[in-house]
């Protein structure tokens, strides 16, 4: 390949340039900045001849640039003149002469970065306060589902659920039994060697069952389901919707709250009490194998102590929060879903907002909660 | 990224009849599980010809094509593209093979989270090294090549309609102006005119290019206007080559009800004598 692609020869008015080499895709940006430099040094040329007898090959992007020399000159007054093009390369040419935007691209609608800050400032605020709004529409609609299948039970998915509460209770069993168990193991632990200090290492105990039993139990079991069943739960209804099977539904009589949504929070809603059941459980237990093998404290001391220091109180009023947050995990997951469009990005933006807006909720929720029990006295 | 490519020269003809055989497919056998798909399936495409690729619904017209491609495994066979053994080749190998061809998927494949100037430029970008002015002038080129005009290069994927996203999608299967373009029903969906419409875009650009064209399709239209071959797969193997002519003058039971079957019935055998 030689390495000059465009030659000229010029003789007064006349400027003859000569064509050489392969133009080629390959040859491309060698080929551009040749042709814009002849351009810039011949501005008033009158009369130009593009000689092309010596290329031996021609893409679209030689032909491209061809075009665009042939067009600049033009433009310019000059009236070009090219021979030489094999026959095969003249409609190629003729192709890329019909083009009429190349010139007037317009750039992406790009604004002033002070103008676009505001503007998503302004953008994102509204957008929370949509969201809200459509919790509220879909929990208003899941309510009117949930009626309208108490009217005629027969009609209800039972099969959905069940297939629902599979993976959302019975697959989550392990790494909700892990997580819980490492989370009291560390708390005991923590507890144990800061405590160890004022002599008061039994309290530990006290710490352990409160936190776990009203708190943390929950909280941890609701941040893993949002984590692993509120975006599964994004990322089907979104798919769906992206393949139009939600609007099949729809078409066919069925609402789609009623047949994918209900099911799945029902599902939700009976998973997560019993998940944070066994997460509390196995968090009492790690809290309790620390006490005895770092801690020193016999089994049956921790669980004498144990039952002094909680009440049924204390485990009800963290059971009683698991149905709660597992709605509004269903509920958020519902909505993030149902408001994916097209593109594989949006799936993926919905499914993070699920999951972060339904553990932010949870966390809100839990202080709420927190208010209530304290107003009530319990 | 360029510079890395081997010299993109002619293949070296081989194959029968002195003709440039693009792509050369040798006792291909495709399976999955259980099921055989392809059974020793032998096929040649020629330089610069549009070859037809028939069979019925399920028959494995898309499962050769993405064999050839290198998406599906084959169990037995072999598979020459531009003269190069898909077997043998070392990775930058086949690139260099991939960058020689073009691909239309069925349903476009965009890539949903670019628009459609990017999804131009996203093979370019990645093989040459471009000025910013050339890609976008060569994207907008290729868009109005394909019969789109520019207001639509900002647009999504998601913001299209069915005939544009197959128009862009060939746009992008030639942005890096290939040898072969492999096309996955290019007219399915379309209504006859944009069909029509599509089929002439192929005819011109395949003359302006010199392209070879391997065509996946169940357009009758499409195969007498724009197809100079056509392979038929039945039952696993290709059971004919030839030109319309030939299709029509077959005796197997299938290809008789295939081309002269109800959807074919305006179409006479005078029909198939015109270019």
């Amino acid at each position: 390949m030689s390495d000059i692609l465009l030659e000229e020869t010029s003789e007064g008015e006349r400027l003859k340039l000569v064509g050489a080499g392969a133009w080629v895709a390959l040859n491309a940006r060698r080929l551009e900045s040749q042709i814009d430099s002849a351009r810039l040094r011949h501005r008033g040329a009158g009369q130009v001849d593009i000689d092309m007898t010596g290329v031996e090959r021609l893409d679209t992007f030689g032909a491209w640039l061809l075009e665009r020399l042939v067009r600049s000159f033009s433009a310019g007054g000059a009236t070009p003149n090219v021979t030489g093009l094999k026959e095969d390369y003249r409609l190629l040419m003729d192709e890329l002469g019909a083009v009429k935007g190349a010139e007037k691209i317009v750039p992406r609608t790009g604004t002033q970065s002070l103008t676009y800050a505001l503007s998503s400032i302004g953008e994102n605020v509204a957008s929370v306060g949509n969201s809200f709004g459509s919790i509220a529409n879909m929990l208003g609609a899941v309510i009117v589902a949930l009626l309208r299948v108490l009217t005629r039970p027969r009609s209800f998915r039972f099969t959905s659920l069940v297939h629902q509460l599979d993976n959302v209770a019975w697959r989550a069993v392990p790494i909700v039994l892990l997580i819980t168990f490492l989370i009291g193991c560390i708390i005991a632990q923590q507890g144990l060697f800061h405590f160890r200090r004022f002599g008061a290492d039994v309290f530990v105990v006290d710490m352990v069952g409160i936190l776990v039993l009203r708190e943390l139990g929950v909280l941890i079991v609701c941040i893993m389901v949002a984590g692993r069943t509120g975006s599964a739960y994004t990322a089907e209804l979104g798919s769906m919707k992206m393949r139009e099977e939600i609007d099949a539904l729809r078409t066919m009589g069925f609402d789609p709250t009623e047949v994918l949504i209900l099911p799945r929070i029902l599902a939700l809603i009976i998973g997560v009490p019993i998940l944070t059941f066994l997460g509390s459980m196995s968090a009492l237990y790690g809290g309790g194998l620390v006490c005895w093998l770092y801690g020193g404290i016999d089994p049956e001391i921790f669980l004498s102590r144990l039952k002094e220091s909680i009440s049924l109180n204390t485990f009800q009023v963290g059971m009683i929060k698991a149905p709660f947050m597992a709605l509004v995990i269903g509920i958020v997951a519902s909505v993030e879903g149902m408001a994916v469009k097209g593109s594989a990005e949006s799936l993926g933006r919905q499914t993070t907002a699920s999951v972060v807006e339904s553990i932010f909720l949870v966390i809100v929720m839990d202080g709420i909660f927190a208010i209530f029990f304290a107003s009530i006295g319990k | 990224m360029a510079d890395s490519l081997p010299p993109d020269t002619p293949a070296k003809p081989n194959g029968a009849g002195g003709k440039d055989v693009v792509i050369a497919v040798r006792d291909v056998v495709v399976g999955f599980g259980e099921k055989i798909v392809l059974d020793h399936v032998d096929l040649d495409v020629h330089r610069g010809e549009v070859l037809g690729f028939v069979g019925g619904s399920g028959a494995g017209k898309s499962v050769l094509m993405r064999t050839i491609i290198g998406l599906v495994p084959k169990r037995e066979g072999s598979i020459k593209v531009l003269g190069v053994d898909m077997d043998e080749v070392t990775d930058l190998e086949r690139q260099a093979v991939e960058r020689r061809w073009g691909i239309l998927f069925q349903h476009g494949a965009l890539f949903s989270s670019l628009t459609v100037m990017e999804n131009l430029q996203f093979p370019v970008r990645e093989y040459l090294d471009l000025s910013p002015r050339l890609l976008d002038e060569l994207a907008i080129a290729k868009l109005e090549m394909v019969g789109l005009d520019a207001t639509a290069c900002h647009k999504f994927p998601s913001e299209l309609s069915g005939g544009m996203i197959k128009r862009v999608a060939l746009a992008r299967a030639l942005a890096l102006d290939p040898e072969i373009v492999f096309l996955d029903e290019p007219t399915s969906g379309l209504d006859p005119i944009g069909a029509g419409a599509f089929d002439t875009l192929i005819a011109t650009l395949q003359r302006t290019l010199g392209l070879t064209v391997f065509m996946v399709t169940h357009d009758l239209d499409s195969l007498h206007t724009v197809c100079n071959r056509i392979a038929v797969l039945f039952e696993g193997k290709v059971i004919e080559t030839g030109p319309m002519k030939q299709m029509l003058a077959s005796r197997h039971p299938w290809l008789r009800s295939y081309f002269h079957g109800v959807r074919s019935g305006h179409r006479t055998d005078a029909d198939a004598e015109a270019p």
